[in-house]
């Protein structure tokens, strides 16, 4: 018999979610004997480099382009963004290739693959419009290539990489964002699912 | 001399940038190199022994 506060959409969904995730999956105390290896540290590696470089991104969205130019401190700052940027995708990468290897989409694990591809991809565009939002004479060559080949598939009338308020808003607002948001999705599958197990384990 | 100065000296950097030609394939020296420190880090982590193991009860 369900009650009038059993039919609440706030009883559902933490009903719902506490089912789905109960707290001692969301943070275990143990982890299966095979997760005792390098290759399962990438995930983190990637995780802790994304939050270094959104922190730095925000000290440089406070400060402006005029600081990161022309001050030591700017300079020091926006190297520790490019630096962790590349760090991200060294280990993301090295992640993916594990993951690839183990089939780690089994076991209705797929949606954790899937939201691992877009976090690739929108990984990619976060990069690129980081480098067309330089204002050095980087960016100015980087957009100017990369306008032939956008406008070449016609993308170019709604992504145009010439206009650096375009691609500055995707970068530190658009990109970010998804990128944060799909990170949660993504961890937090693996917590509902739980490490998937190394073939021979399944045999 | 700064640091930037002393890292200038060990790699110059002030020429065209070195490209490797394969075929279809062109990419940078810089880029090959990432891509192998990538390869190996790879490999060492399938390969190396992950500190605290032995300790772990087997199956746990
Ligand atoms: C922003 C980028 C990413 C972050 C922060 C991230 C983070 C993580 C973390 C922390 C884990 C759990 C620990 C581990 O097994 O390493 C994980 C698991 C996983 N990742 Fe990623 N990841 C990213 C990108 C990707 C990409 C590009 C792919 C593949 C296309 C991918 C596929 C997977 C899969 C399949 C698992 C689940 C493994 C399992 O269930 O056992 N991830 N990720």
């Amino acid at each position: 018999m369900s009650t009038e506060i059993d039919r609440q959409w706030t009883t559902r969904l933490r009903k719902t979610v506490v089912e789905k995730l109960p707290p001692d999956k969301l943070l275990p105390d143990t982890q299966p004997a095979y997760v005792a290896s390098w290759i399962y540290v990438f995930g983190v590696t990637t995780l802790a480099a994304l939050a270094i470089v959104i922190l730095t991104g925000c000290v440089l969205a406070m400060k402006g382009p005029l600081w990161w130019h022309l001050s030591g401190t700017g300079h020091f700052v926006n190297s520790l963004h490019l630096w962790s940027v590349e760090i991200f995708f060294f280990a993301m990468v090295i992640h993916l290739w594990g993951k690839y290897f183990m089939a780690a989409w089994r076991g209705g694990r797929q949606l954790t693959w899937v939201t691992g591809v877009v976090l690739f991809l929108t990984s990619v565009g976060a990069g690129f419009t980081g480098y067309v939002s330089q204002t050095n004479y980087d960016s100015q060559w980087i957009s100017t290539q990369a306008k032939d080949g956008i406008n070449a598939t016609g993308g170019g009338a709604i992504f145009n990489v010439l206009n650096l308020g375009q691609m500055l808003m995707w970068h530190i607002v658009l990109l970010p964002l998804a990128a944060v948001a799909l990170t949660a999705v993504h961890v937090i599958y693996v917590r509902i699912k739980g490490v998937v197990p190394p073939f021979e384990e399944v045999k | 001399m700064g640091l930037t100065g002393l890292l200038g000296a060990v790699f110059n950097l002030d020429h065209v940038g070195k490209y490797i030609h394969w075929g279809f394939i062109q990419l940078s020296v810089s880029n090959a190199i990432v891509i192998g420190l990538m390869i190996v880090t790879f490999i060492s982590a399938l390969f190396l022994p992950f500190p605290g193991r032995r300790n772990r009860k087997e199956g746990k």
